[in-house]
């Protein structure tokens, strides 16, 4: 076969998004990926499928609220067998649409597996049978992450999952332990717990969503407290066992009295986190280097040490997040194909899709604390928000980090409903180096919760239409 | 096993082009024993080995530019402790610079051993050569890239893309908006500044209320009647891009005449045959053949100049772009790998190129990557112009209207009519010296009267 002027390794958000910008700049392209259509983790078992379960159990919680506005549905039936067509058909929509894209694009797609033989050569092992040999005049490894199990936590019962297996949704349990509370254990946990598991969540660190501003995660805090059975802080699993009744957990620290170090859990979800896929097959026959932590070391053009070969996505650093592999991958085809380029956001948007939903971009109050910079925190509680208040949604703050001599926004965090959908326009805003009276000056429509942002630059002038403030 | 680094070389020197290694693997070095010829910006140095050991693997070649704390050798000195090698991120290869280039010739150094060729050579057994490494003098490895301050420049994502593509420091560009908002504008303002060496700071000074560089209009109207014409886009294009190509290009223009009897009779007798393939057989299809083929001969000037990076890129494809001139303004679409092409099938693609050209079908892909452009306003008139250079391109070659001339014929004695062919060639004096300007014209002139010369050298 001819020689490709690109191949991609992995058809996940990165690799996708990569191989077709390719396509579009005229190189021919090759894209790998063991599943029938491109989609990756993202699309068959992480973002989407979760966010469609989100949605439902978002349904089941308005519902449960709507008994307060005058409106009663009853407890609801959930039909297990067809909540998991829903979400399998959401999957098979977005992956045959992807299927489709490569089709027009002439993209050439091998299901299979790759191997490199060379820094300009890769053999595939394809699903179909048989293997492909295929030189590239650069190729990009997409190759993504997988779930991290620490040994201790590695039991081979299929009582405890890890977010794949959580996502089939095998039943719902009576009762669910969730070992991390970052943000797949939050998402996976609040949908278990919506459909009727009792929920216990285990955190070794003193708090939710490690990384998050306090003051947002203890919005959401408050309303996990309520819809979870237990939330253990600073406090670890030091023992697993599965028994006949159920996996027998031994815990320790603060969140544990001594009668409750050990209890019985119908299943067990591990999200600890992510580790890279970096264990690529013939990698060590390039100059491609990966460290300590398991991440291809590339510079800021996603170029490895190997120059044919680039590297984008959760393989490549943190965060690992869909969204980021997209636009390296753009920028990694876009240095092939000679542009000068680098990946160089000044704001990577973050959403955890709990109920309420948190999300930041740019700098986090944490983080200007900790670097000892002067910036200047301007809130808005939703509280004073005429469309939460419609919504009897008025757990919500929408927060702008400022630096303090310019006005400069270099940060926004959002906790409330929709907030995933918010934070686009702090997004914007930080990367288009707008100011506070930037965003002020901009009519924002009314009533929206999109005002919040508009209003919380009117609270850094104190001149709040909503928010009276004495002056001092 | 531990690595030797280039050391310090003096004040002001960070970097250097390797004119030869002195080691190759297997080789025992002492301290002090000389590793490499390194030609700077100031003087061709020798340099020191600061360690001793036996030479595992030498990391550059002749060519390499190398960087003061790049790693240079690899030394087994038997079990000193591992010097932690940061290795930094490799130069990106580079093809060996351009033999030709190496304009001073190696010195006869006396009992050098020859050139390394690294991977040439295999390794010899090794053997344990523990020989006082001193720690002491290994300058210190750099020091990781430390996550980057969030920067604070106020600019949208594309105006940060633009001053990238420029080569603009987009932190150093003053802005002239509210706040100091750096727009489009400033950044092209200050990267003019950069090459016309007027130095920043002096922007934003005028208000903002005009662009520096652009002198306030007078009211035309005080002296009569005028009229605003909104320009289009291939105009506005045309004047930034020709505008750039002016100011950060050193010109030069050289001019020859070029006897095209000979060959005005072959394309009259050949014209048929284009004409039955589909194409013209004009004189810039066949000045198409023939730049190809001197770009073959004078790689440089099928180069471009990449000034951040101090490297000359020189393309081992030849893609010739042809100015056309069209109702909308001046386009050049481009003839792909023109050096593997005949006259006919140039002639043909240069026919429907132009077409398209007129008739507003060219896409952007067909204006881009040319490497050379051809100018020829022979058919309207004309005896030389001054080209300006498409940059990046780094030369260009214009064509005026050939005409009957007396050429005084040394054999009889006598003035005899020649069809003289006006050729201008510009060049961007960074890259290309004055005598390879006209050796290159002088090639072209030759190949248009003895078109023999294409096949034999070209």
């Amino acid at each position: 076969m001819a020689s490709q002027q690109l191949i991609v390794v992995g058809g996940g958000p990165g690799g996708y998004a990569a191989a077709f910008l390719a396509a579009d700049l005229g190189l021919s392209t090759t894209l790998i990926d063991p599943e029938v259509n491109p989609g990756g983790v993202c699309v068959y078992r992480g973002c989407i499928p979760s966010k469609a379960l989100l949605h439902v159990a978002k349904l089941i919680g308005e519902a449960r609220q709507a008994k307060a506005w005058g409106v009663e549905f009853g407890e609801p039936k959930v039909d297990l067998a067809k909540l998991r067509a829903f979400k399998d058909d959401v999957v098979k929509r977005l992956t045959s649409g992807t299927g489709q894209l490569v089709r027009h694009r002439k993209v050439q797609y091998i299901q299979g597996t790759a191997e490199l033989v060379d820094a300009h050569t890769l053999r595939v092992r394809k699903a179909s049978g048989g293997e492909d040999t295929l030189t590239f005049e650069h190729a990009i490894l997409a190759t993504g992450s997988l779930p991290a199990i620490p040994p201790m936590l590695k039991v081979d019962d299929p009582r405890v999952m890890d977010s794949t297996s959580a996502l089939d949704l095998p039943d719902v349990p009576k009762s669910l332990l969730v070992v991390g509370g970052g943000y797949i254990g939050l998402e996976l946990g609040s949908v278990y717990a919506t459909l009727g598991s009792a929920v216990t969540v285990v955190e070794m660190t003193s708090g939710l969503l490690p990384g998050a501003d306090r003051d947002l995660v203890d919005v959401l805090a408050r309303r996990v407290n309520g819809m979870m059975k237990a939330v253990l802080l600073n406090t670890r699993v030091t023992q697993m066992k599965a028994e006949a009744r159920g996996v027998r957990v031994t815990f320790e620290g603060e969140g544990v009295k001594d009668q409750a170090r050990e209890q019985l859990f119908d299943r067990v979800l591990v999200s600890v986190g992510r580790r890279p896929n970096s264990k690529i097959p013939g990698l060590d026959r390039t100059k491609v280097r990966v460290n300590d932590r398991g991440f291809i070391v590339v510079d800021k053009q996603l170029r490895t040490e190997e120059p044919s070969i680039f590297a984008i996505g959760d393989v490549v650093g943190e965060p690992m997040l869909a969204h980021k592999a997209s636009h390296e991958g753009r920028v990694a085809v876009e240095a092939i194909a000679g542009q000068n380029v680098a990946f160089e956001p000044r704001a990577i948007p973050a959403v955890v899709f709990t109920d309420p939903e948190i999300a930041w971009a740019g700098l986090t109050e944490t983080q200007a604390v900790k670097e000892g910079r002067k910036v200047s925190i301007a809130k808005f509680p939703w509280g004073a928000s005429g469309r939460a208040i419609t919504l009897d949604r008025t757990d919500g703050i929408t927060k702008l980090i400022l630096d303090a001599a310019s006005e400069q926004i270099l940060g926004v965090g959002l906790v409330g409903p929709g907030a995933g959908e918010l934070i686009a326009e702090g997004v914007l805003a930080i990367e288009m180096g707008a100011n506070a009276t930037d965003l002020k000056l901009s009519i924002h429509p009314h009533p929206t919760l999109t005002e919040t942002m508009m209003e919380s630059a009117e609270v850094f002038f104190g001149q709040a239409t909503h928010v009276y403030r004495p002056r001092r | 096993m531990t690595d030797f680094r280039l050391p310090e070389l003096g004040e002001n020197v960070t970097s250097g082009d390797v004119l030869r290694v002195l080691v190759k693997p297997g080789d025992t070095v002492a301290k002090d024993q000389p590793i490499l010829e390194l030609e700077t910006d100031k003087a061709t140095i020798e340099v020191p080995s600061t360690v001793a050991g036996q030479v595992k693997e030498v990391k550059v070649k002749a060519g390499d530019k190398v960087k003061v704390g790049q790693a240079i050798l690899i030394l087994d000195n038997g079990g000193a402790p591992a010097a932690k090698t940061e290795s930094k991120a490799a130069e990106p290869e580079k093809p060996a610079a351009a033999p030709e280039k190496t304009a001073e010739p190696p010195k006869p150094a006396a009992a050098a051993p020859p050139p390394a060729q690294a991977s040439a050579s295999k390794p010899a057994p090794a053997t344990a050569n523990v020989v006082d490494f001193s720690r002491g003098s290994r300058p210190a490895p750099e020091p990781a890239p430390s996550i980057p301050d969030l920067p604070l420049a106020p600019a949208a994502p594309s105006v940060r893309r633009m001053a990238r593509e420029l080569g603009v420091d987009i932190d150093q560009v003053p802005g002239s908006g509210p706040s100091g908002r750096i727009s489009v504008e400033d950044v092209k303002a200050h990267a003019k500044r950069l090459v016309t060496g007027a130095g920043a700071g002096t922007a934003g000074a005028n208000d903002g209320a005009v662009p520096a560089a652009a002198e306030p209009l007078p009211d035309f109207s005080r002296w009569g009647e005028i009229e605003r014409q909104p320009m289009r886009a291939v105009r506005r294009k045309t004047a930034e891009h020709l505008s750039v190509a002016w100011t950060t290009i050193p010109h030069v223009t050289q001019h020859e005449y070029c006897d095209v009897t000979g060959l005005e009779e072959l394309r009259k007798r050949y014209a048929k045959q284009a004409e039955a393939a589909g194409g013209n057989l004009t004189i810039t299809a066949i000045a198409v053949k023939v730049i190809a083929a001197a770009l073959k001969v004078f790689p440089q000037f099928n180069s471009s100049i990449d000034m951040a990076a101090e490297e000359i890129i020189v393309k081992k494809y030849v893609n010739i772009g042809i100015a056309v001139d069209t109702d909308r303004g001046l386009l050049v679409p481009v003839i792909r790998d023109a050096d593997a092409k005949n006259i006919i099938e140039i002639s043909v693609e240069l026919s429907q190129l132009s077409e398209k050209a007129r008739s507003r079908k060219l896409s952007l892909e067909e204006m881009q990557g040319g490497t050379f452009s051809i100018s020829n306003l022979g058919g309207i008139g004309g005896s030389f112009f001054t080209p300006i250079i498409n940059t990046p391109e780094v030369a260009i070659l214009g064509i005026s209207r050939a005409r009957l001339e007396p050429v005084y014929d040394k054999e009889n004695g006598q003035f005899v009519p020649r069809l003289m062919l006006p050729l201008s060639l510009s060049y961007d004096h960074r890259v290309i010296d004055g005598a390879d300007g006209i050796r290159f014209l002088r090639w072209v002139v030759e190949a248009f009267e003895q078109p023999f010369l294409l096949a034999l050298q070209g």
